[in-house]
């Protein structure tokens, strides 16, 4: 508990307080205002986990969220999380942290025998080695697996809570820094509705680190608290920390995740989501995301210990934390010399300042001659030492030329080091936007260039470092972005800023190592384990493209998108390469800009709410009676009525059997229903439909079957006339909605002279099918305004009339091949009539049926099922439905295809019917059909069991199937082969029961 | 996420709307006078543009109409929108 490495004051620590925490078992102790990652420096832990390939010891190398190597499983149970930054998560008593990739134990990892292999495991290697035998990868893949990856997903599921808001604003401002917060200012003090968001728990970015910047003659984080005092003040701007901007969409529409309750832990209140995600339309974005600092890459630059520069400032200044008690800089450009002072000034010893740079005489390496410490101009680190922890560097004179040294090394001890390579602007919501990005050769860095949207770029994430022109060019893009939204408004006025000058800094890519290259473990990329030598056997091996070195090295493909990497490989590359930098490319920012978690993007629509559910108006008597339900769509469907004792076989059977020899009951509202109303709707059916509807006389009903223009069979159904000018359509369950669409853009589209209103009416009506030998007597006994006599009410036509008391449109028509009517009534009725119905019909032992048993009966018949039988690629021919297309036709949506060669050729799939030898014996759905069915595959396939039952009106097993050639094979025996045994079955017509259709007219 | 000024609504979000692929091929009356070379350039072939792209737009969670847009697909920008029988507008250039 002792904080052995705290400063003795200073900090944004609350010191009153302590928290008690635990890492990988351990327990330590922080203050509130500490990160993890903070934390546990101030108690010397350095080392937090192990690389994914080498497994080598792995420290903090940031203090922010493009962190590579700290990636922690934070939390516990069902609540865990893995690969999160110890530098972004917020101490709170009782936090639980661990360590990640490494077996047993951080100190002692087996999977450290990788390092000690390295030279075999190159760039690509797994490409390269795993490829073959193919059949292998399988056995690779499980070991690799075990060996690396990161953290561990939890096996429950999220007990949190997750909440979307959608947002409407004038200006967002990406990033709370200096630039941010002064965009917000001059944009909500101009009246616009502004969005300010950051990433970190305060507002302020790097301005809460600098401890020798001063504005308006005060130190920089007054200025920060006066700016954010300001801005909470105003009712037009919506301050948000913790909150990420983490994708850039088109049309200025924006992401953003906001953690509420994550930095609480168990002491969040119930009320709150742990994290809510904004989706934000804005008029103007300000893009003021800040810059990341520049690893330098050189020899076993990963060991613990060794971290940037300024995130070093920002341990000491911002957290109170000592890091380390000898320091060794390691910089290109003066603002490592800012980071010594600190350190200086904290009392941390600086054994060195090594700049490449065979000169440094700015403000700075003055300042640091002045203070006394040691300065190595014109030097580089070639070397690192220590296991667990550096304890010395390795340095040497170099050349003119920086690429290599001259002269022999030498070491200086040290337990910590700090890099600077120079800025890069962070450019990942800029490229996300779609923005061009401009290369600045003078320092190495992409620069935003032209944009697509309407945003700016303001601060260092623009290519400016010092806190005034941040400032300045804050102001300047908040005034804008609120004129552009229509507030007309002045720029504020220029602060006056003091601090250190911190010119940019002149590249300096790779650091000659002591050793081979190839072995000296130069570093590029931290958390993908990619090394300089990697990047440079890419290129050897031929490749030349960023984007393809990227793949086969993996650089830059980890958590962070290689924030800390991307541009020192595109660097090393190039000069590889012998190209100038833009021309070998640069890569693509996608979203997140931070991993963002699962629950945050599904939101409440996780459970019941994942998707609408839709239940007929009798769903509550199915349930009532012990219904096993279905989805279909959205739909919830009676599947089938167990009795007790009775397991679906047994009720699927006797419902079936119910429904040929006394009278079954079908729920079948969930059918899409349209009416089709206008002078026209005759003309328009006629054009939609295969066959011909202009003559349907008035009360009559008729099956159709719609194509695409392709000529593939899209829906069918029967509709029937109710009036010269209004027609009822029906629609496959699950296809109405894309029926409607399809016939409202041709209505709207194609034949605007047509006077045809379309409206769905599916919900509105509850339909009842009643089917078998006894359904006339049962209808009968519940109508007295309908004539139920077989020539009075002929198959395929409509009565209107009363059914059990109300109102009701009866159909016959057949979906089984027996005596069958649909009764329609409204909605409201629907259960009612149901229950009048089941009531009516207990002296003929009524049986409700559900859809397996409706699908069992069709498939007796034949009856296809669009969807099912088809897939988007049979015609009506290829179903045995030509009789349904009509000859003399002008013209229908489809027509000019069913004479494409593809469509008459021979040997196309068509619908047949299939009987296995043995009768019991069902097939499976999907199965394939084969001629000769070989020992192994591949085997020529002829085609699939579309629809497999076992029916026990026939006492067997049927099948329907579409085989290439399927008309010519009937008669044939042909073979399916499943992994345990082949079947052999014959090829029949695709009609099993009551061929010649005699019963439905009965 | 794009916003589309529907012609009958106004903007709305893309989520409201369904994309219906290229504007302005012609379905003729008889089809069956159509060589199979210019049935197949109706049914197959369609403009992939980098660029300025006439396309149709259905707002089926709103007004329940088509229309068409004119958007460059390599920025998104919605440069137009009209509707069914309109000329395609001139647009940028
Ligand atoms: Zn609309």
């Amino acid at each position: 508990m002792s904080q052995s490495h705290r400063l003795p004051a200073g900090g944004r620590i609350d010191r009153s307080r302590s928290l008690s925490f635990t890492f990988d078992g351990t327990r330590y102790s922080g203050h509130p205002g500490d990160t993890l990652a903070s934390a546990l420096i101030a108690n010397g832990v350095h080392l937090v986990g192990r690389s994914f390939k080498y497994h080598r010891p792995r420290g903090i190398l940031t203090a922010g969220s493009e962190e590579p190597n700290a990636l922690i499983q934070l939390g516990l149970g069902n609540r865990t999380e893995p690969n999160i930054r110890a530098t972004q998560i917020e101490l709170y008593d009782g936090l639980t942290a661990a360590s990640q990739n490494r077996f047993p134990s951080l100190e002692f990892d087996l999977g450290a025998v990788n390092d000690t292999l390295s030279p075999l495991i190159p760039a690509g290697f797994y490409y390269k080695t795993f490829m073959w035998p193919q059949r292998g990868w399988m056995t690779y893949e499980r070991a690799i697996r075990r060996m690396a990856g990161l953290g561990r997903a939890p096996d429950g599921p999220d007990p949190d809570r997750y909440e979307y808001r959608h947002a409407h604003c004038d200006v967002l401002v990406a990033g709370g820094g200096a630039a941010g917060l002064a965009a917000a200012l001059a944009a909500g003090r101009a009246g616009a509705r502004v969005i300010i968001a950051d990433e970190q728990a305060e507002m302020g970015g790097w301005l809460l680190s600098e401890g020798d910047t001063e504005i308006s003659a005060k130190p920089a984080v007054d200025w920060v608290e006066k700016a954010v005092t300001e801005l909470a003040g105003m009712e037009n701007v919506t301050l948000l920390r913790r909150t990420t901007a983490f994708g850039y969409y088109d049309h200025n529409w924006l992401g953003l995740a906001e953690r509420v309750t994550d930095h609480l832990g168990p002491y969040a209140a119930d009320h709150l989501p742990r994290q809510r995600l904004w989706q934000v339309r804005a008029k103007q974005v300000v893009l003021a995301t800040g810059a990341i600092e520049r690893p330098l890459v050189f020899g076993q630059n990963d060991r613990p210990g060794i971290m940037l520069a300024a995130s070093l400032r920002s341990y000491i200044s911002r957290y109170g934390a000592r890091p380390g008690k000898a320091l060794v800089v390691f910089t290109n450009n003066d603002s490592g010399y800012r980071t010594a002072l600190a350190a200086h000034h904290a009392g941390i010893g600086v054994a060195a300042i090594i700049d490449s740079r065979a000169e440094a005489s700015g403000p700075l390496p003055q300042s640091a001659r002045a203070a006394g410490l040691r300065i190595y101009e014109g030097h580089a680190i070639i070397a690192t030492t220590g296991r667990l922890r550096v304890d010395s560097v390795r340095l040497g004179r170099l050349a003119a030329s920086g690429d290599r040294i001259e002269g022999a090394g030498f070491g200086i001890p040290c337990d910590l080091v700090a890099m600077s390579g120079g800025w890069n602007p962070n450019v990942s919501l800029f490229s996300q936007s779609r923005g061009k990005l401009d290369f600045r050769a003078e320092d190495g860095v992409f620069v935003p260039g032209q944009s697509f949207q309407p945003l700016r770029s303001a601060g260092a994430c623009n290519g400016v470092l010092s806190t005034a022109d941040c400032l300045a060019e804050g102001f300047a893009a908040g005034a804008e972005a609120a004129r552009e939204a229509g507030f007309a408004n002045r720029k504020p006025a220029a602060l006056k800023v003091t601090e250190p000058d911190c010119p940019a800094a002149a590249p300096f890519w790779l650091a000659p190592p002591e050793k081979p290259l190839a072995r000296a473990k130069c570093f590029v990329d931290f958390q993908n384990d990619v090394t300089a030598a990697d990047l440079k056997l890419a290129v050897r091996e031929g490749f030349q493209s960023v984007e393809h070195v990227k793949r086969y090295t993996t650089t830059g493909m980890g958590t962070d998108q290689g924030r800390t990497s991307n541009v020192n490989a595109l660097a090393i590359v190039s000069a590889t390469l012998g190209m100038e930098m833009p021309a070998v490319g640069t890569t693509t920012f996608r979203p997140p800009y931070t991993p963002t978690s699962f629950g945050a993007i599904a939101g409440r629509n996780i459970g019941a709410l994942f998707d609408p559910v839709r239940r007929t108006p009798i769903h509550e008597w199915h349930a009532a009676h012990g219904a096993k339900f279905e989805n279909v769509g959205q739909w919830v469907r009676a599947w089938y009525y167990p009795k007790p004792g009775e397991d679906m076989h047994a009720a699927v059977n006797r419902e079936v059997k119910a429904a040929r020899t006394g009278v079954g009951i079908l729920d079948a509202s969930t059918l899409g229903k349209i009416m089709v109303k206008g002078p026209d709707a005759a003309e328009f059916l006629n054009r939609v439909y295969t066959n011909s509807w202009l003559k349907l006389g008035i009360g009559k009903a008729r099956y159709g079957l719609m194509l695409g223009e392709d000529g593939m069979v899209r829906d069918d159904g029967v509709t029937v006339r109710l009036g010269e000018d209004r027609f009822l359509m029906s629609t496959t369950t699950g296809n109405a909605a894309t029926v409607m669409t399809s016939l409202e853009d041709y209505l709207q589209t194609e034949w605007p002279e047509l006077k045809v209103y379309l409206t769905s009416v599916t919900e509105q009506y509850a339909t009842i099918t009643i089917n078998g030998p006894k359904s006339r007597e049962l209808l009968a006994a519940l109508t007295d305004d309908i004539d139920t006599g077989n020539e009075a009410f002929p198959h395929m036509s409509l009565r209107e009339g009363t059914v059990a008391g109300v109102p009701a449109r009866v159909i016959r028509i057949s979906f089984t091949g027996e005596l069958s009517f649909e009764i329609n009534v409204r909605a409201s009725q629907g259960k009612a009539v149901w229950e009048a119905l089941i009531e009516a019909g207990a002296p003929f032992d009524i049986t409700p049926y559900g859809t397996e048993a409706m699908h069992v009966l069709r498939a007796e018949k034949g009856f296809i099922i669009v969807g099912q039988e088809t897939d988007g690629s049979m015609t009506p021919d290829d179903l045995g439905m030509g009789w349904a297309v009509s000859k003399v036709k002008p013209d229908f949506v489809g027509k000019r295809s069913l004479t494409r060669s593809d469509t008459v050729r021979e040997g196309r799939k068509q619908l047949v019917g299939l009987l296995t030898e043995d009768p019991k014996e069902v097939l499976e759905e999907g199965a394939h059909v084969v001629q000769v069915a070989l020992q192994q595959p591949p085997m020529a396939m002829l085609g699939h069991v579309t629809s497999s039952y076992y029916s026990p009106n026939l006492e067997r097993s049927i099948a329907l199937a579409v085989l290439k050639g399927g008309r010519a094979l009937i008669g044939k025996t042909l073979s399916v082969p499943m992994p345990d045994k082949v079947i052999k079955v014959t090829v029949t017509e695709p009609v099993f029961f009551d061929p010649k259709g005699e019963r439905a007219n009965g | 996420m794009l916003t589309i000024p529907c012609p009958w609504c106004g903007e709305r979000d893309v989520h409201e709307f369904r994309s219906g692929g290229e504007a302005h091929l012609k379905r003729e009356s008889r089809t069956d006078n159509l060589s199979d070379a210019e049935w197949a350039d109706f049914l197959f072939l369609r403009a992939n543009p980098k660029g300025e792209h006439a396309e149709r737009w259905y707002h089926v969670h709103g007004c329940r109409r088509w229309f068409n847009a004119v958007r460059n697909t390599h920025t998104d920008t919605i440069l137009a929108v009209y509707k069914p029988g309109e000329a395609k507008s001139e647009v940028s250039q």
